[in-house]
């Protein structure tokens, strides 16, 4: 739930809870946490597409960087102590805490058309209702009127932060929210809630792409599986019911303190070998 | 040019969160009764999830997985609830793809074919294991 609030993937919590507080092999705990990625992607999707911010151009042009990522990471990690890949964890948690705890603000409005853009037709709208912090649900017709018009920039970034994206969620079953939203956010200049909602269709797909070649790995074991889907479907449901609640900032520092001293934890435990 | 979200778009994005918000029911649905099955024929020893064993073939390829959820296996039962969630995204790919076929988008068509071979390619290719 909290991994849905916040826009981030829920897999920054599974995998450190499984191995740190259960003892669970880093790999199980990967595995189980990529289907608990995909389920709450997945679970949030409805509420998130009927509010119209997502950019369905943008995610699926960037999702072949990603799910090329994901298909290296994946492999990758075949080849590499778990030791190593708990290390990564661990600084990849510190990013998203940091980037939890950052404010962010939009900059997209005004700026020129971008040529690679525009050809890729990526520019889109979103619903200008729901842009000022009112809860409005935009009308399903999105007349033009009602609808802020943006463009899309730095393409090439875009995308190239996506297949790290892609590569950091196939070698440590994660989301890599923060990544993604990093990428259409900050180097793409797309408005704050197309490219958090984007990201949640992003992260699904990439998921999928990964946990294909865990399961033939034997990483994604049914009896973990369960606990963790109902867990997060759960989670999943309730938390789009609540997103547009104005306690996300609260959420957000508590989140990001929570897997900043998670991450400290899983570098350390990483490097003593202990995982 | 600047027609990123038509309206059009939009209807169809409604649908396919229905659609995906189904997938992830169904899915549950399957795991929790494979899970309820297991739980009751179990014997009670509990797997060791500290050392890493992997999973089995029967349960780690989807022929035999499907082949075993048919049996009523209850652990491929669980999985096969796990393949129907992995396919969620998959299926939204797909309609995806049907959606700007439907508008002529040859260029997206084609974008999202690369994105759903990706994907087919690491669930189905046994060596991308």
């Amino acid at each position: 739930m909290l991994g849905s609030l916040t826009g981030l993937g829920g897999g920054v919590v599974i995998v450190p809870l499984l191995t740190l507080v259960f003892g669970v092999d880093i790999r199980y705990a990967i595995g189980a946490s990529l289907v608990s990625v995909i389920a709450t992607s997945s679970g949030a999707a409805a509420a998130y597409l009927r509010e119209g911010y997502s950019n369905m151009r943008v995610g699926m042009f960037l999702e072949i960087a990603t799910t090329i990522g994901a298909l290296s990471g994946a492999f990758i990690a075949g080849y590499i102590s778990t030791a190593k890949i708990a290390v990564i964890f661990g600084v990849v948690l510190l990013y998203s805490a940091y980037a939890s705890l950052r404010t962010r603000h939009d900059s997209s409005v005004g700026l020129p058309a971008d040529r690679l853009a525009t050809f890729l037709k990526l520019d889109g709208s979103y619903p200008a209702a729901g842009a000022d912090g009112s809860q409005k649900l935009a009308p399903v017709d999105g007349s033009a009127a009602e609808r802020r018009w943006y463009h899309v920039r730095n393409v090439p970034a875009g995308f190239s932060l996506m297949y790290v994206a892609g590569v950091l969620s196939g070698l440590l079953g994660i989301g890599s929210g923060a990544v993604k939203v990093l990428a259409m956010d900050q180097a793409m200049k797309l408005p704050f809630k197309v490219s958090t909602t984007t990201s949640n269709f992003m992260i699904g797909v990439t998921a999928a792409a990964s946990a294909g070649i865990y399961l033939h790995r034997g990483y994604i074991d049914p009896g973990l599986a369960l606990p963790v889907v109902l867990g997060v479907l759960g989670g999943a449901l309730t938390g789009a019911l609540i997103l547009p609640g104005a306690k996300v900032r609260t959420l957000r520092i508590v989140f990001g303190t929570v897997i900043a001293a998670l991450g400290v934890q899983m570098i350390f435990d990483g490097l003593k070998g202990k995982l | 040019m600047a027609q990123g979200t038509k309206p059009n778009d939009q209807q169809f994005e409604v649908f396919l969160g229905h659609l995906l918000r189904t997938g992830v029911l169904i899915a549950a649905l399957i795991v929790f009764t494979g899970g309820l099955w297991f739980l009751a024929h179990s014997s009670g020893a509990r797997k060791d999830y500290r050392t890493f064993h992997g999973v089995p073939a029967e349960l780690s390829h989807v022929p035999q997985i499907v082949h075993g959820a048919v049996a009523w296996q209850p652990l491929a039962v669980i999985q096969f609830g796990i393949l129907v969630l992995i396919a969620t995204p998959v299926s939204r790919v797909l309609f995806s793809m049907l959606g700007f076929a439907l508008e002529r988008d040859w260029m997206y068509v084609l974008i999202t074919a690369i994105v759903l071979a990706l994907l087919l390619y690491s669930l189905i290719s046994p060596s991308a294991g």
